[in-house]
Order: structure tokens, then sequence, then C-alpha cells
């Protein structure tokens, strides 16, 4: 079943309301009996809606015609986004909501790598990805020496805690960070679409682990959150060069649109709990409405058939579930790759004093919290206290 | 060493700036509140939301039809046997966090301990309180498996426990924070923890479980030791630093 953007027209945006009770008086999902997809749907949403927000503030400080406009649908976008991130229970403690933010960078980037037609940006996604995987089992370590707590009571055994590319190599010149980006003219709208999401929800980890960071009183545990954040922020680089940078103002906003709806769309097809599930559908049909705002002003504006930019019907939604399989190929085969200008490549073909090895040779020279916090760490079923527990047991 | 203790640059208090606090108080006194009512209308918001009935989420159900088995026989009497296995969670989470707790602020005690012995632990005293707290967590586990539970589930009230302790964790890791300050951590964590394995015993007694009342009861024996030892420590400390050094003879426990 596919969704016909051609015959929807959704709610109109006068329509489009909310009450403070509505966007930030309901009760949160449960960090204990929701699904763990449940989580990662509302993560990826939030990021979606945060990158909705901060591309129209962008575009109205360059487009003055598009102000009020983009100031009517932001206003909308804004409460949606809050009713969205208020669904996090405040017993879910900041790092517990990191984990949550790395199972959503490897589940979503596995599922869009695995769908992703043109063969260059899977690659870059299958590059990204192995990065992220290894953020979450610093992370993890970090949960477990810290807390005491097990990062799988997020995870729910649906993604692997173990090292990807180690985090300490993944530092490089911004140079090395630079991407390809598809054509507009002849990519498959899913490529455009994929590449929006992503970077979307890699924006958002990039700000959360900005925020989150110093509120640690750990010094190991600041530090971590600083050299992750600066991943992210290579990881924004890459991801945002995908888009093809001769797209108009109102083409990104396009697709931007479509990317929401699309995602919503995802979203509600495949969300468990009931209550989520009208979350989504009422915000599929909010973001129909502002996709058909959008579509009569490029028609309005650029004399442009918006088919010719978005699909007119929407592709295969976003897999939920768990990559396990393909991510440990990926593992399996990729781990040592390395960015060198726009390719991804052999670790081979990084020479000794690139610009990415120097960089990351003095980042790393006091240290890299990364390697500090997960020495020789195995994640535990419950924590590696517990085997440790069970080990001192039998010694007495 | 400089301590919290010493006179320096706080400027928090309106003494610090007489003029421009007098200035604020004027500003404040000349504002109009914009609705009426007091705080009873926060109170109206949050009876309204608990009345929802919603809770942080439930217990896990048993994995195996052995496990319900287990869980049924073992528990002969008691009208809620989940109530004791999401104790048992509450507990062996607190544990596991106290072992690092503990670790925390011994990985710091010798910064603290530079001009030589202080009024305080040493790191031996320290980890042996570890070592036990970690001997708790096994405890703990072997009470759950006996009845048929999953000791890695994260049980609602030990997720409530996470949540009331994260403050003491902040304490114990913050290098800023002197070793008083991590006994202050320290003591509320023996306190919850004391009261948290009396009511266990009282539980396990209640549903029947003598051989896990015999276990809790050792585990709170040593307990109340830590307690003793923390508060000893922290009152000597603080006496220690005001100069007070008759008090560090009688300890409050």
């Amino acid at each position: 079943m596919t969704l016909d953007l051609t015959a929807q027209r959704g709610t109109p945006l006068d329509q489009q309301r909310f009450t403070w009770r509505e966007i930030a008086g309901a009760l949160p999902i449960s960090k204990l009996d929701d699904d763990a997809f449940t989580r990662v749907r509302v993560i990826l949403m939030n990021g979606i809606m945060s990158d909705a927000l901060r591309f129209k503030h962008i575009a109205s400080r360059l487009n003055g015609p598009l102000r009020r406009p983009l100031a009517e649908v932001r206003r909308v976008e804004q409460h949606m986004q809050t009713m969205i991130n208020w669904l996090l229970p405040a017993d879910q403690s900041p790092l517990e909501t990191t984990i949550g933010y790395e199972q959503v960078a490897i589940e979503v980037t596995a599922a869009i790598a695995q769908h992703e037609p043109d063969p260059y940006l899977a690659q870059v996604y299958r590059f990204g990805l192995l990065e992220d995987f290894d953020h979450l089992y610093r992370y993890s370590a970090l949960l477990d020496r810290l807390e005491g707590k097990d990062a799988n009571n997020i995870l729910q055994s649906y993604t692997d805690v173990r090292p990807g590319r180690p985090t300490a190599v993944e530092h490089r010149a911004p140079v090395d960070d630079l991407r390809r980006h598809y054509d507009r003219k002849i990519a498959a709208p899913i490529t455009k679409l994929h590449a929006i999401t992503l970077f979307a929800g890699e924006y958002q980890t990039h700000d959360y682990y900005m925020h989150v960071g110093p509120l640690f009183s750990d010094p190991v545990a600041r530090m971590l959150y600083a050299e992750i954040a600066s991943i992210e922020e290579q990881h924004v680089t890459q991801y945002e060069c995908l888009a093809d940078p001769t797209e108009s103002w109102l083409e990104k906003w396009l697709l931007h649109e479509a990317t929401e709806v699309y995602n919503f769309w995802g979203c509600m097809r495949q969300e468990s709990n009931p209550r989520l599930k009208a979350v989504w559908e009422r915000f599929l049909d909010y973001e129909l409405g502002q996709l058909s705002m959008v579509k009569d002003l490029f028609e309005r504006i650029e004399n442009r058939d918006p088919f010719s930019v978005i699909p007119k019907k929407l592709p295969e939604p976003i897999d939920f579930s768990s990559q396990r399989t393909f991510v440990r190929q990926v593992l399996k085969d990729e781990v040592d790759f390395r960015a060198v200008g726009t390719e991804i490549v052999p670790l081979e073909k990084e020479t000794p004093r690139s610009p990415s090895v120097l960089y990351r040779d003095h980042m790393n020279s006091e240290g890299s919290p990364t390697q500090i916090v997960a020495a020789n760490y195995e994640w535990r079923p419950g924590g590696e206290l517990m085997d440790q527990a069970a080990v001192q047991a039998t010694v007495h | 060493m400089k301590t919290p203790n010493d006179t320096g640059m706080n400027r928090t208090g309106i003494q610090t700036s007489p003029i421009d606090s007098r200035a604020t108080e004027r500003g404040a006194e000349e504002g109009q509140s914009t609705s009426l009512g007091g705080e009873s209308r926060i109170a109206e918001v949050r009876l309204e939301m608990a009345r929802m009935g919603e809770t942080v989420g439930s217990m896990p159900p048993p994995a195996t039809v052995k496990g319900m088995a287990k869980t049924a026989v073992t528990m002969m009497k008691g009208e809620s046997p989940t109530l004791l296995l999401n104790k048992l969670g509450e507990r062996l989470a607190f544990e596991r966090s106290g072992v690092r707790l503990y670790e925390a602020v011994i990985d710091k005690l010798p910064a603290f301990t530079v001009d030589g012995a202080l009024a305080g632990p040493g790191v031996a005293d320290l980890r042996k309180i570890q070592e036990e707290e970690l001997r708790h967590v096994d405890v703990c586990r072997r009470a759950i498996e006996k009845l048929g539970g999953d000791p890695t589930a994260m049980t609602p009230a030990a997720d409530v426990t996470a949540v009331a302790t994260m403050g003491l964790l902040q304490v114990a890791c913050d290098p800023r924070m002197q070793l008083a300050d991590s006994l202050q951590a320290l003591l509320a964590a023996e306190l919850i923890d004391n009261d948290g394995w009396e009511l266990l015993i009282q539980l396990a007694r209640g549903f029947g479980q003598d051989e896990m009342v015999q276990a809790f009861t050792q585990a709170s024996d040593e307990e109340h030791v830590h307690l003793t030892l923390v508060r000893t420590w922290l009152a000597s400390m603080v006496m220690h630093e005001a100069g007070i050094e008759e008090a560090i003879a009688a300890p409050l426990a």
C-alpha cells in the first residue's frame, strides 16, 4: 500500500491548532513497557521536525517574500515538535536517551542504506553507520561504568553493543568529510528523502549532545560527549553535502515537507502504541496540508510542476526493525574504511601525513575519552558488574 | 589546600550589590502579577495528572512457563508475588549503582588526602564496603532467579530509585566536590539502602521466604555497619575541619 500525494490535501493549515495541554500535557511513553522502536520513532521525528524549523529559519533569513508562509508553517511545526519531544519520559536519564539516539542512528541508517538506489550514497550511509555503531558501544560503557545501568534495558536486544570503527579514528580533517551530491535532475525521489532524513537525524543528535554534555559532572563523561559531538558535527557535514546545492530554496522546502510526510506515514503504519499511532496519523494529515500549501507556492512562484521534484506516490517507508544481520555484515566488510576527500576508501589509501591523520593525531595526543571509557569493556547482560558479582560470590 | 569553606568571591547574595539589589526589589514590587491565586494552581495540575493513573511501567511477564511455575510454587503466601520481584529489582539496581558510587569516591580520594591523613576513610575502608555492595548485587540476583524472575530487567521500582539517586552520583563524580560532599552523598545512599533492606526482609518474611530472610539479614547487618562508618567519617571530617577535635571521639551513631 502506498500514499498517493496527488490525491491528498491533508488538514488545511488554518485548522492545524493546539493547546498547551495538547502539546505538553499528555503523559509520555513508558521507558520500560513501550517497544524500543516507539522510542526510535519519537526521536527520529523530533529530529525531522527540528530540522524543519532550522531549514525554515535559514530560508527566512535569505528570502524576504517567503517569510510569511515560512513563519506560518514553522509555528505549527514548532508545536508538532514539542508534542513529539515531550513524549520522552523524565525517568529516562540524558544518558539513557543518548542510547536511544544512537539506536536511531544505527537502525534507521542501516534500513536506509539497504534501500538507497544510488550506490555512492549507500556507501556513505554504511560508512556513517559504523561510526554511530561505535558511539553506542562507548556510551553503553559509560552508562554501565558511571550509573551501573544496562544499555540493553533501552535497546531491548534489537541492537548489538560492540565496537564499530573506533571513534578515535573517526576524527577527520574537514576536507575529508565533504561528499559528492546527488544530481537533482536525475536522482530518484527516495534518494532525496533519505538524505534529508539522515542529516535531520544527525543534526539533532549533534545538538542534543551539545546540550546535555555539560550536565554531567563526571570528567570522562563530559569529554566523551565532547568527542562524540565532534563526530556528529562531521556527520552533519557529510550528510548535508549529499543534497544538490543547486536546488532552489522552494525546491528544498518542498522536498523537506515531502520527507516529513513520508516519515510520519512510515511511523503511522508501523506504530505499536495506539496513542502514538493517532499522533502520527494526525501529523501526517497536518504535513499533507503543509505540503499542499508549499506545492501551490512552488507552482505559483517557480511556475514548475511540484511532481517534477517530489514523487506522486510515496516509496516504501523506512523499515523500523532490527537490522542486526546487515550491520554485522557491514562491520565485517567495511570497518577499516576511511574517507579521503569525497571518497570512501580502504585503509591503505589513507596516507600517514594526510590532513585527517595529522588532525586526528593532534586531537588524540592527550588521550581519547572514547578509548578511556571503554577500556577492555565487553557488554554483559545486566552490565559487567553482574558477572563480577557472580565471580566474587563463587570465590568467597 | 583550598577548601569551599574559605572566603572567596561568591556573588550570589543580595549583599554583594546593595544598590542594585534594592533596585531589583523595587522593580519586583512595582510589577503586578498577571494571574490570581497562588501555589495551589500548581497543585491542581499535579493532582489532575497524578489522577490519570499512569505508571512508569510494569513488571515483565515470566519469560518461560518454567519461570511462571517457579514463581507460583515459590510464593506460597502473599497476594502479589511480583511486588517482591519488583522490590528485589530495585535493590539490585541500587546496589549495582552503589558499587559505581563508591568507585567514583575511591577514584578521587587520593586528591583529598595529599596533606596527610584526614579524619575520613582510606581507600581500603571504602573498597571493603564496595565489595560488600557487589556481593549484595549477587544476593539480589539469586533471589530474583529463585522466584523465576529476570535479574537483567529494569523493574519499575528500580527505575524510580535510579531517578531518586541521580544527584548522588553527580556529587560523587564531580571533581570539584570535596570528600565531605561525597560522604554526604554516600550517607544519603546508605540511609536509603538500610531502610531498603529492612523492608525487603519484612516482605520476604511475609511471603514465607525464610532462606531469603537469612541472606537479606546478613546484607542488612553489613549495611548497618556501612551507615555507621560513613556517618562517623562525615562527622569527624566536618568537626576536624572546624577544629572541634573532641567531638571525633563520640560518633553520632
